[in-house]
């Protein structure tokens, strides 16, 4: 085990140490430990201060996508699989089904069609195209629906409803209550999702200024990478940008754990 | 009643309407219309022209196209096994109870998965390197003449590690979830005739593991036929190696914004999709089916 755990630190250890180096000391010294000086402040202002400041912007749309994306995606899954989990309605088997299909449909193969039709409809290469795409989690809704399930007995709506509480005030405020772990859950992910989507953006935005980080990135490493231009000059750019672009996932990750992996228990058996 | 039920089925379908009208807009609508234009022929003199199969069956004849599907199809015979293998062996470690400190493991394991798959494959290729690369100064080291990671056939495995890396920590996740629902009187009736800890691990704990391994199965599967960022961003790295039609979905992908090729783009989406819904459910079924005479 301890050689998985190396296995699984040791790249983000590199990254680590080499956004410490200053650029001599990126290619002449060793990649685990640290170099002469250490740089990572300076490294760090020379990201933000680069191309004016576009690093900055970057991190803001991932930022901006993540939240509208990712919390949308959430809400929506949590009202649509309470609605599966304890209303019956007609169509509802039907539309479970049809929803269960559409998880092994894959955003990559999705996000082509998709630029298309925004194309046609006018609104690639603005934040729409970006997060209106992610609003939509099958997967989000298969596990809310299954944590519905679990988590809200049907006597206690009951209750309320005899009590004379509309649909609405019952949702928000013993559902939703009871939901919440599994709607962590589902938020967690579907952040991972859009912080770290690539595809859809890069088919979707072509002004740099409306990149999220992972396109952004991935321009400043053809960059470097490129010859012309640019070249080693980059590389200490590109690898603190990076380490940056990772640390804000990880944390919420840390901080929040106990919550998620409860929620992920019940869905991952219902499998 | 009857007024009630209808209340009750209202209610639903209010509660359902944002799920269904995003759900309509980004998946339903978008394949219909990769399925309409995969139908049709983008002319420079006259236009949009219906062609019926025709780009469907230019695709299956399509030896980069074929390449490709074969390419990712070894990939993940190889790539699926040993990463759900791992996270298999990990989430039985961290579960036995005999780990110094099981939440370290469990969360320093997890922890690539939070990192962006740009990002992975930035760190990973720099790490390959055989010049300025940790592997290259390893090399050094130990004065071992190591091979080129990011080319000819060394260039795969290489990739595979990318992705096994990123996903083992969220399988072994997915694993020990599944671990911690076995309802304790089982062990106990497995103490009571006297099995030992492997005893418990093969006939408890694995039956356990299946419905999860199932789940990580489909999915990992349908992971590897949308291979797309890793290679993509390798690119740059090793340009010589990863061509254009290097995975289907680079193809889809180069076609459509380096050649304008739309149309026939789409059939190639609409039949990447295509074949992943089906091995998904083949692999499904089969798995299932085992699942019932085992």
């Amino acid at each position: 085990m301890l050689l998985m755990l190396g296995y699984a630190l040791l790249p983000l250890v590199w990254l680590f140490v080499s956004a410490t180096k200053s650029d001599a000391d990126l290619f002449s010294s060793f990649g685990l430990w640290f170099g002469g000086e250490f740089s990572l402040w300076d490294n760090i202002k020379r990201v933000l201060a680069y191309d004016n400041g576009i690093y900055l912007s970057w991190f803001g749309n991932s930022l901006l996508y993540a939240v509208a994306g990712a919390g949308g995606a959430a809400l929506i899954a949590t009202l649509g699989g309470y609605a599966l989990a304890k209303f019956d309605f007609p169509g509802r088997r039907w539309l479970f089904l049809l929803v269960l299909g559409a998880i092994s449909v894959p955003g990559t193969a999705l996000a082509l069609p998709t630029y298309l039709l925004f194309a046609e409809a006018g609104i690639v290469d603005s934040a729409w195209a970006v997060i209106l795409p992610s609003l939509a989690s099958p997967f989000g809704l298969y596990l809310m629906r299954a944590y519905a399930l679990e988590a809200v007995p049907d006597s206690l709506l009951e209750a309320a409803r005899l009590d004379g509480a509309g649909e609405l005030r019952i949702f928000g405020t013993i559902a939703l209550r009871l939901l919440a772990p599994g709607l962590v859950t589902v938020l967690l992910f579907a952040l991972v999702a859009t912080w770290n989507n690539y595809f859809l953006p890069l088919t979707m935005l072509s002004t740099p200024e409306r990149f999220p980080l992972t396109v952004g990135l991935r321009q400043w490493n053809a960059l470097a990478n490129g010859g012309s231009g640019g070249g080693e000059a980059m590389y200490p750019l590109l690898l603190t940008g990076s380490l940056l672009a990772i640390v804000p996932l990880v944390v919420a990750f840390l901080f929040l754990q106990r919550f998620w992996q409860s929620g992920l228990a019940t869905g991952a058996v219902k499998g | 009643m009857s007024s009630q039920r209808r209340r009750t089925a209202l209610t639903g379908y209010a509660f359902f309407a944002p799920f269904l009208l995003v759900f309509l807009a980004t998946v339903v609508l978008p394949l219909g219309y990769a399925g309409y234009l995969s139908l049709f022929h983008e002319r420079l003199v006259g236009g949009r022209v219906f062609v019926g199969l025709d780009n469907y069956l230019k695709a299956l004849s399509d030896p980069v196209f074929g390449a490709g599907l074969l390419r990712v199809t070894g990939f993940l015979v190889v790539q699926v096994p040993l990463m759900l293998g791992l996270a298999v062996v990990a989430a039985l470690a961290i579960d036995s109870g005999r780990l110094w400190r099981p939440g370290l493991f469990r969360a320093g394991v997890f922890v690539p998965y939070a990192v962006p798959a740009v990002v992975a494959a930035l760190m990973w290729g720099y790490l390959y390197g055989t010049d300025f690369g940790l592997a290259g100064q390893l090399g050094k080291l130990l004065g071992l003449s190591l091979p080129d990671f990011l080319g000819g056939s060394w260039l795969l495995a290489a990739i595979g590690n990318i992705v096994t890396w990123e996903f083992v920590g969220y399988n072994m996740l997915i694993c020990y979830a599944a671990l911690r629902a076995i309802p304790p009187e089982l062990y106990e009736a497995a103490e009571v005739d006297g099995a030992g800890p492997l005893r418990v691990a093969w006939s408890v704990k694995l039956p356990a593991l299946r419905p999860a391994l199932l789940v990580a199965t489909v999915f990992s599967v349908i992971g590897s036929f949308q291979l797309f960022n890793e290679p993509s961003i390798l690119q740059s790295l090793a340009p010589a190696s990863i061509t254009t039609g290097y995975t289907p979905n680079l193809y889809a992908y180069n076609l459509a914004f380096d050649g304008l090729r739309f149309d026939y783009s789409a059939a190639i989406a609409v039949l990447v999709g295509l074949v992943t819904v089906v091995i998904a459910y083949v692999v499904h079924t089969v798995t299932e089916r085992r699942e019932r005479q085992g």
